[in-house]
């Protein structure tokens, strides 16, 4: 008996049609795929991304040197050197992220008494030589420069919890 | 009295009659917040942060001002002390700004400290706080008014120890205002401590402003190098870069303090002129080389040398800022080579005595013991900038009643009580001492005039208990300096006083231990061969020169840049790059500042303390014992082959205690003076030229207490010579004629002119010889 089942099972093809049903289920179902890059998944306002440095709106850099972050990082990933500006203010002149120390925890912009190191929501980010990983003020301040709406944005959502 | 037993916090502990709560519970390691007071300064007691309970006291006492008694019991933790101490802690945090981030002293504050412990999360506060003007207080300290917790430290600092009092307050109440009421420059040569005095932020190193935070620092110990005293320092570097540089607490030397030179010299460290690699000259082209073959020239020209012109002809000077190391090895170098010429007095004039002299110039007494002194005689020194801590001491000694008394060449300031405070020409000052001592009966066997003042002196020596008479660099420089210290010495004996040498750099002492002196060996020996001293060497032409940490500014001896020019092979070991130095010198071996190189200064009690080097040599930048040892090696010396620089100090050490120096000889004959014809140029290094470190420290060249480059003489003379103030006037010596500004001073003698050394525009000219005055066309 067993063997008969077995006959008809492989001769009428019935596994593969049961795989067919299967496929054709999904053929009819909602699709969830995501068409990356054109198309993300959404993410949280507390996602720890890339590394911004962000200004005031009325273009002040936000970083006064207090070297916290540089205090707290775990991974010793950030180097700082200040002076004071001509205007006697008290202002980085080095302000280096190591990316292949950092391991995104998120301290730095927990201690900022200003909220200026941010860590954003970009994800998506390569280096090609050695040496890109140093981010730098100028590329920190320009990431926070583009990135301003969005950074902002997700401080005002979290607001409340913080 | 004897001791008597409080109780502290449930702990029985023994206390001095008369001594403050705080004062106990410190010695027993019972803590109590505190920002006023502070264990050298007197009390003042406004803070109100150190109350705490005594029982049967209906409220909370300060710590700080109320004196212990038998029985008493104490509790700093209980439940009415702390909240006293918290109530305190919100008065004053209420004008207090939350700039914590931005402010240099966060991490090292005291009020963020206590803070941490006694603030509130959150202020009641809800009016605006107060914000005051920041003052400009010169290139040394910046302000930052508003987080001034008016505790007065700084205020008690300027008038109880420094002498000067420059900060102040001024209004009352809320408005009270710490500030030195019309802006200026701080005149005190021991300003920075201020610094380390103020609890919070508001007066912080302006040099150091911004650079780093106080966890970044590392801290190593080290020993300055620019005065006889050795004060201890703790060196702080972040990353190898040395940061700045504070006290370390020495009871015996330098209490908790330091001198504003020995504080911000640093600064001159990382100067531009800053020698980063050998150098040596190739038909009169500087050309920077590697080390083996800047050395093998440096060999090769000191054969020569020898071979050709003989042992003879070959010289080498060294400056006090040296190590006991460096030293050692240069004259043992120069020894073997066969040349007895070495020496390290650059800057003296007369050397009759040099066979009188001990084995080494120092204070022979401690540096505590000047406290204690109650007849002090400073003579040539202008105290307060040659040795800025040793005037704290003789202050301190004058405030509990000891009568000072200064002979001087050219008019200095002091900051306590001077009784007779005498100006008077070279010629003069030997008068006037020869006239304290025909005072006191001392038979001179030549005749001496008594004047008003001397006999007013001599009777006031009499008097005392514990004389001091102190000799600086101006008696050391003098024409006749041995017959000074002769007089010093009959008065000294006469009054059973000391004699104290308060020489030049930081090593003098150590130099003249290491044999850094054409006439005595290492330990003190007597030479086999007499050498020629520094001012024979400057004034007949030798052909080969070591130069050891010296710039030609730096000898105070007449001719000395024709001399080098003349001379056939210079070899400079220096840190810097100097123009006169490179225009004279052949092979310039760069060698490591003290905070590079380790080594052994010893102070003017003899005192020798070793220090190792702080950071790693810059650039291509050797210590100096380890470049002589390989010129000694290359020059295949025996005994060169040494490991590490104490192995040296260990050798010098040995040496020093097998040996027992011979009874010096008797001081030469007294003479009679004669009077000074015409005018005479008195020089004096002022407090921030005196050592090549020290001319880069721009800070410290900013801060105006240098004074100008100028010709000062008395108005009158001015008006004799009809010259006018700001004119620019030609100075003629022999040798040399220079333009100059002209300065009066009414306090200069008639015939003196002081013209400040440690300037290149000023050189050439020679210390203490006659000067001739004239407009300039």
């Amino acid at each position: 008996m067993k063997a008969v089942k077995k006959f008809f099972k492989t001769f009428f093809l019935w596994e593969l049609l049961l795989g067919l049903k299967l496929t054709g289920r999904y053929f009819f179902v909602r699709k969830i795929t995501l068409q990356y890059p054109e198309e993300k998944t959404p993410t949280s306002p507390r996602f720890r991304g890339l590394h911004a440095l962000r200004r005031y709106p009325n273009g002040e850099e936000r970083c006064i040197a207090c070297k916290l972050c540089e205090a707290v990082c775990p991974a010793l990933a950030i180097t700082i050197e200040a002076e004071p500006r001509e205007d006697g203010s008290r202002r980085t002149t080095l302000y280096e992220i190591d990316l292949f120390k950092c391991i995104y925890c998120g301290f730095c912009e927990e201690s900022c008494p200003v909220d200026s190191i941010v860590e954003t929501g970009l994800a998506d980010y390569h280096f090609e030589k050695r040496g890109e990983n140093i981010m730098t003020k100028q590329k920190l301040l320009a990431i926070g420069d583009r990135y301003e709406p969005e950074i902002a944005a997700a401080r005002r959502e979290d607001k409340e919890y913080r | 009295m004897d001791k008597f037993n409080i109780e502290i916090d449930g702990k029985t502990i023994e206390a001095d009659p008369g001594s403050m709560l705080i004062e106990a519970a410190d010695n027993n390691g019972i803590h109590i917040p505190r920002f006023c007071y502070h264990k050298k300064l007197s009390v003042a007691a406004n803070c109100r942060m150190c109350l705490v309970e005594v029982e049967k006291a209906p409220k909370p006492l300060p710590a700080c001002a109320t004196p212990v008694t038998a029985g008493m019991i104490v509790r700093t933790r209980s439940k009415k002390a702390l909240e006293a101490q918290r109530a305190v802690m919100e008065f004053l945090l209420i004008n207090h700004p939350l700039d914590c981030p931005i402010c240099d002293q966060g991490g090292e504050c005291e009020l963020q400290d206590v803070a941490m412990g006694y603030g509130k999360d959150l202020s009641r506060y809800t009016e605006g706080k107060r914000t005051v003007k920041d003052k400009n207080i010169g290139p040394l300290i910046s302000t930052e008014m508003t987080r001034c917790i008016q505790c007065t430290r700084c205020v008690r600092f300027g008038e109880e120890v420094a002498g000067f009092r420059e900060m102040g307050g001024m209004n009352r109440g809320e408005h009270l205002e710490i500030g030195t009421y019309l802006d200026h420059n701080l005149q005190s040569e021991v300003s920075g401590n201020i610094i380390d005095l103020c609890p919070v932020g508001a007066l912080t190193s302006k040099p150091f402003r911004f650079k780093a935070r106080a966890w970044e620092l590392q801290q190593r110990p080290s020993i300055a190098p620019h005065d006889a005293l050795g004060s201890n320092i703790n060196v702080h570097l972040r990353r190898g870069e040395v940061m700045r540089v504070v006290p370390r607490d020495n009871e015996s030397i330098n209490e908790t303090w330091l001198s504003d030179r020995d504080r911000f010299a640093y600064t001159g460290l990382n100067s531009d002129d800053r020698l980063m690699q050998p150098m040596i000259k190739r038909k009169g082209v500087w050309e920077t080389v590697d080390w083996s073959l800047a050395l093998e020239q440096a060999a090769i020209g000191l054969k020569e040398i020898i071979n050709l012109e003989g042992a003879d002809e070959l010289a080498a000077l060294a400056s006090t800022q040296s190590t006991l190391e460096e030293l050692y090895l240069l004259q043992k170098i120069m020894r073997c080579l066969g040349s007895p010429h070495v020496d390290h007095r650059v800057r003296q004039i007369d050397f009759s005595c040099q066979d009188a002299m001990p084995l080494f110039p120092g204070l022979y007494q401690s540096i505590e013991q000047i406290e204690h002194a109650d007849q002090i005689l400073i003579l040539g020194s202008n105290i307060h900038h040659d040795m800025p801590l040793l005037a704290l001491r003789i202050r301190k000694a004058q405030v509990h009643g000891a009568k000072v008394h200064a002979i001087n060449p050219l008019p200095f300031t002091y900051h306590f009580d001077v009784q007779h405070d005498c100006v008077c020409d070279p010629q003069d000052m030997i008068i006037l001492l020869m006239g304290i001592a025909a005072a006191l009966n001392i038979s001179l066997g030549v005749e001496a005039s008594i004047s008003d003042t001397a006999k007013a002196i001599a009777t006031d020596l009499q008097s005392g208990k514990r004389v001091t008479i102190l000799l600086g660099v101006l008696v050391e420089h003098h024409p006749q300096s041995s017959l000074i210290r002769h007089l010093a010495k009959l008065i000294a004996d006469q009054c059973l006083g000391q004699v104290g040498l308060l020489t030049e750099g930081p090593n003098a002492a150590g130099a003249w231990l290491a044999g850094m002196v054409p006439h005595r060996q290492a330990a003190g020996k007597k030479a086999n061969k007499m050498g020629q001293d520094a001012a024979q060497l400057c004034e007949t032409p030798k052909k080969g020169y070591v130069l050891f940490n010296l710039e030609p500014l730096d000898i105070g001896q007449t001719n000395v840049m024709q001399t080098l020019k003349a001379a056939k092979f210079v070899i400079a070991l220096t840190s810097f790059k100097q123009a006169d130095l490179l225009d004279v010198a052949d092979v310039i071996l760069p060698i490591a500042p003290f905070t590079e190189t380790v080594g052994t200064f010893v102070n003017l009690t003899g005192l020798w303390q070793s220090f190792t080097a702080v950071s790693k040599p810059f650039g291509e930048v050797r210590p100096g014992w380890k470049v002589l040892r390989v010129l000694g090696n290359l020059l295949e010396l025996p005994g060169f082959d040494y490991e590490d620089a104490f192995a040296i100090r260990d050798e010098l050490k040995a040496q020093v205690d097998a040996f027992t120096p011979d009874a010096p000889a008797p001081l030469p004959a007294i003479t009679k003076p004669s009077a000074q014809e015409g005018l005479v140029r008195v020089g004096h290094w002022p407090i921030y030229r005196g050592d090549p470190l020290v001319r880069r420290a721009q800070p410290l060249q900013d801060s105006g207490l240098n004074g100008s480059v100028a010709a000062f003489v008395h108005p009158a003379l001015a008006v004799r010579l009809k010259l006018t103030v700001g004119q620019h006037v030609i100075v003629q010596q022999s040798h040399a004629h220079i333009q100059l500004p002209l300065q009066v001073d009414e306090r200069l003698p008639m015939n003196v002119v002081y013209i400040p050394a440690g300037y290149s525009e000023t050189a050439i000219l020679a210390d203490y010889a006659a000067v001739i005055l004239g407009a300039a066309t």
